[in-house]
């Protein structure tokens, strides 16, 4: 649909500074109702609307104030309307540009607490919530299960009734469980955001893939999206299943038979298991992860067997579209599911960008989902 | 023998042991029943008990539960219950056996199940004799099914010798492994471990091939599936010693009540699909299945207050067996004669106890149950040890009123209106 309505008119480049109706004055509401310190770099200018603000199809038009995202937290991507998913990714722009310049630092959240309990290991993901809170100039602390109470018996409630107490502002949780954060975002006062629960969701690393995406294609309605890897075991394929394809795309999942969860064209995917089939015609193809430590039994013969049918390599990236993205959340494991030639194609491979607009996304929930506790204006 | 004077329950509406009900009266003698029908008065020095027109039923007998929780028991007209093996230590030895089956009395009969197999590992068979002869009334594979078909057979050739019914917990545990939901679009969609509901038929159709060439008589716990039930409906009409059972909650609930992780819904067998669930009302009404049983597992915030994955399956089912029993026969499924056949003819069958029915010489286990009478569960004000219903308030209707175990009071309930 967006694709027709683009035919009439050329499409500006995203950095073109457009100033039109569509687009929500949304550039100085981050300076009211919050005096900065006189030391706080405050030379950035006003982040410009972006030139996806033309395409905005109608049903993702938002309300100004917190009706845009009536949400206390973020616990997944189901739940989400079509343009309150578009909202994040309008707010996560000026923050993609502000880590492109030589200032990363906007005492935006200055004052508040965010603590990051990741109950299940992390590298990127919690590195990303950490840096996206400093850069928002609030205290972050992370909290590793290693060295927490939880080794010593404490249960899950017992252990976020803890957090709560200590008065955070945010927390941010990953856990190994499917339903974790929503049982804490149940029984604490702060917005709760899911950095991943078991196999359930990881809304932001699906906001973040729809960010890299918009950025590169522009558009959503009629992209075909090819998820190939565990989808069983995977949340990230969950969360952007759900995220595409309310957005509009054509998502199509790939993985051997053990590895599909049961109905999950009930979600509105195309199911393949040939991958071949799969990436005729793809504008995108996500690679996921062998989630072999969540593996009970085997399911598949071995690695090498894997990549003989389901590792993308430039011979299969062939079959997709000449100009498809390739992208994967990572960890990657090269040789396997990605060929590293195809995992460093200059133009194609926007893995290292995912990880850049991660930062941006997570700064934007992070900020969208503390201006109630900051009394934003339109927001308390 | 009894020390209690003989009691007389008057002006009630009887349901006899051939399904017709009557008003009338019922009289018990030390501990058993002696008289009954319209004609039967209560004679000088007895205990009266004035119905007031409710139904006069045989208290229920709930095979399978895995705890021993007087209050909801009584609450829900439970006089006798089956205790599942799977006990800390579990029941595998005759001293724990006889303990158990003392644990209840006088108000309350425990009939211990016998762990089929040492530690209800599944590999080494338990002292099943023994066990017998300290008061295991039947032997069962406790929460799980035994994986190793030699085990399943032997144990079978071996009950059957006995005479014992083997109770099992048919899910193939190779399919199973540590999912704690259906697999299908709603585990799906939560990203919960799933397994298919084929696991139950699968194990079904092996158990019952074992029972033939054994010659023993086996009874499925719960069996929630269509293909399951097809498998049970076959084996019976060709006249094997198949029985089997189900939980409320298999009729009342499909996977869609998962939603939202309520680890209340963590059972198992997990909830299954919505033909499922028509298809056990279809078994019930048909005859397929004998026995509808709690399954009562009170467990408390420690083991459900927890992501639905890392929580304890189980519910709180012994006070709403009989009203969510009653809502099929509001539906027009069974007749209230079938509702205790369900509930207490063919539990004590199996069991081989002299109850379960309103008949001369039975053991006078009566509840007085207004089938009518609308309540509404809370998980909050629970009679039993904990409140994980997944039917917390839920409304329904049909309560005991008063109970009686061996002719003697155990509960009543005088509510004015």
């Amino acid at each position: 649909m967006i694709r027709e309505n683009l035919s009439g008119f050329s499409v500006a480049p995203p950095s073109t500074p457009l100033r039109l109706s569509l687009s929500k004055p949304t550039q100085t509401r981050h300076d009211e109702g919050r005096a900065h310190p006189a030391h706080t770099p405050l030379s950035l200018p006003p982040p410009t609307p972006k030139a996806w603000s033309l395409m905005t199809p109608p049903e993702y038009t938002y309300p100004d104030g917190a009706l845009a995202f009536p949400h206390r937290g973020l616990v997944g991507i189901a739940g989400l309307a079509p343009h309150e998913i578009w909202f994040l990714l309008d707010e996560a722009e000026q923050w993609v540009e502000m880590n492109r310049g030589a200032q990363k630092r906007r005492e935006l959240l200055s004052g508040l607490t965010i603590i990051n309990a990741f109950f299940e290991n992390s590298t990127r993901t919690l590195l990303s919530f950490e840096i996206a809170g400093k850069r928002l100039g609030a205290d972050v602390v992370n909290m590793a299960v290693a060295n927490s109470s939880v080794k010593k018996g404490e249960t899950l409630i017992d252990t976020a009734m803890t957090l709560n107490a200590m008065r955070a502002d945010a927390i941010v949780i990953r856990h190994a469980s499917s339903g974790a954060v929503a049982l804490i975002a149940g029984k604490v006062d702060c917005p709760v955001l899911n950095a991943g629960d078991g196999q359930h969701e990881h809304p932001t690393q699906a906001l973040l893939d729809a960010l890299t995406i918009r950025q590169a294609k522009r558009a959503f309605n009629g992209l075909r999206v090819t998820i190939c890897g565990d989808i069983l075991h995977s949340r990230v394929a969950r969360s952007n299943i759900l995220c595409l394809a309310s957005l509009g795309a054509e998502v199509r999942v790939c993985a051997p038979p053990a590895l599909m969860p049961a109905d999950i064209e009930q979600m509105g995917v195309k199911v393949f298991h040939d991958f071949d089939a799969a990436l005729k015609g793809a504008d995108v193809v996500m690679m996921l992860r062998l989630q072999l430590e969540r593996m009970e039994g085997q399911f598949i013969p071995s690695p090498r067997e894997y990549r003989h049918l389901y590792g993308l390599t430039l011979e299969r990236l062939e079959k997709a579209e000449s100009n498809a993205l390739v992208m994967h959340p990572g960890p990657m494991n090269r040789g396997i599911e990605i060929d590293s030639n195809v995992a460093d194609l200059v133009e194609r491979s926007m893995i290292t960008t995912q990880v850049e607009m991660g930062v941006a996304i997570r700064m934007a929930c992070l900020d969208v989902l503390t201006r109630k506790g900051r009394k934003q204006e339109g927001w308390a | 023998m009894s020390l209690h004077a003989p009691l007389t329950i008057t002006n009630g509406r009887l349901l006899l042991a051939d399904g017709r009900i009557e008003t009338g009266s019922i009289r018990c003698e030390a501990g058993f029943i002696t008289a009954l029908g319209p004609d039967v008065k209560p004679q000088e020095g007895d205990t009266v008990h004035d119905a007031r027109r409710s139904l006069i039923a045989p208290g229920l007998v709930d095979i399978g539960v895995f705890a021993i929780d007087k209050p909801a028991f009584h609450f829900g007209g439970v006089t006798r219950a089956a205790l599942m093996p799977d006990q800390n230590p579990p029941l595998d030895v005759p001293a724990r056996v006889r303990f158990a089956a003392q644990s209840g009395k006088p108000d309350f009969w425990v009939h211990p199940l016998a762990a089929a197999t040492q530690g209800l590992g599944g590999t080494a068979l338990a002292e099943i004799a023994m066990m017998r002869d300290a008061g295991a009334r039947a032997v069962c594979t406790g929460r799980r099914w035994v994986g190793d078909s030699g085990t399943m057979l032997r144990l079978l050739q071996y009950t059957g010798m006995l005479g014992m019914t083997v109770i099992t917990h048919a899910e193939d545990a190779g399919i199973v492994g540590s999912a704690v939901a259906t697999a299908g679009e709603m585990a799906t969609r939560l990203g919960l471990p799933s397994a298919p509901a084929q696991a139950e038929p699968l194990a079904i159709a092996r158990d019952i091939a074992l029972a033939e060439m054994a010659n023993a008589s086996i009874h499925f716990r719960n069996v929630t599936t269509a293909a399951g039930l097809d498998l049970v409906r076959g084996a019976k009409a060709r006249g094997l010693k198949v029985t089997a059972g189900v939980s409320p909650a298999y009729f009342m609930l499909s996977n869609l009540a998962i939603g939202a992780f309520r680890t209340f819904t963590h059972l198992s067998p997990a909830l299954r699909c919505e033909e499922d669930r028509q298809a056990v009302i279809a078994a019930v009404a048909d005859g397929t299945i004998d026995i509808v049983a709690s399954g009562h597992d009170p467990r408390g915030p420690e083991d459900k207050r927890l992501p639905f994955a890392d929580s304890a399956p189980g519910m709180s089912g012994a006070e709403t067996l009989l009203p969510l029993t009653l809502s099929l026969v509001r539906d027009g499924v069974i007749d209230m004669a079938r509702a205790f056949d369900l509930l207490a003819a063919n539990p004590a069958r199996l069991l081989g106890v002299n109850a379960g029915r309103l008949e001369v010489g039975a053991e006078a286990d009566i509840a007085v149950v207004d089938t009518e009478r609308p309540w509404i569960v809370n998980s909050d004000k629970m009679a039993a040890s904990a409140g994980n219903t997944p039917f917390d308030r839920q409304p329904v209707q049909g309560r005991v009123l008063a109970l009686f175990k061996g002719g003697v009071v155990v509960r009543t309930k005088r509510t004015a209106g």
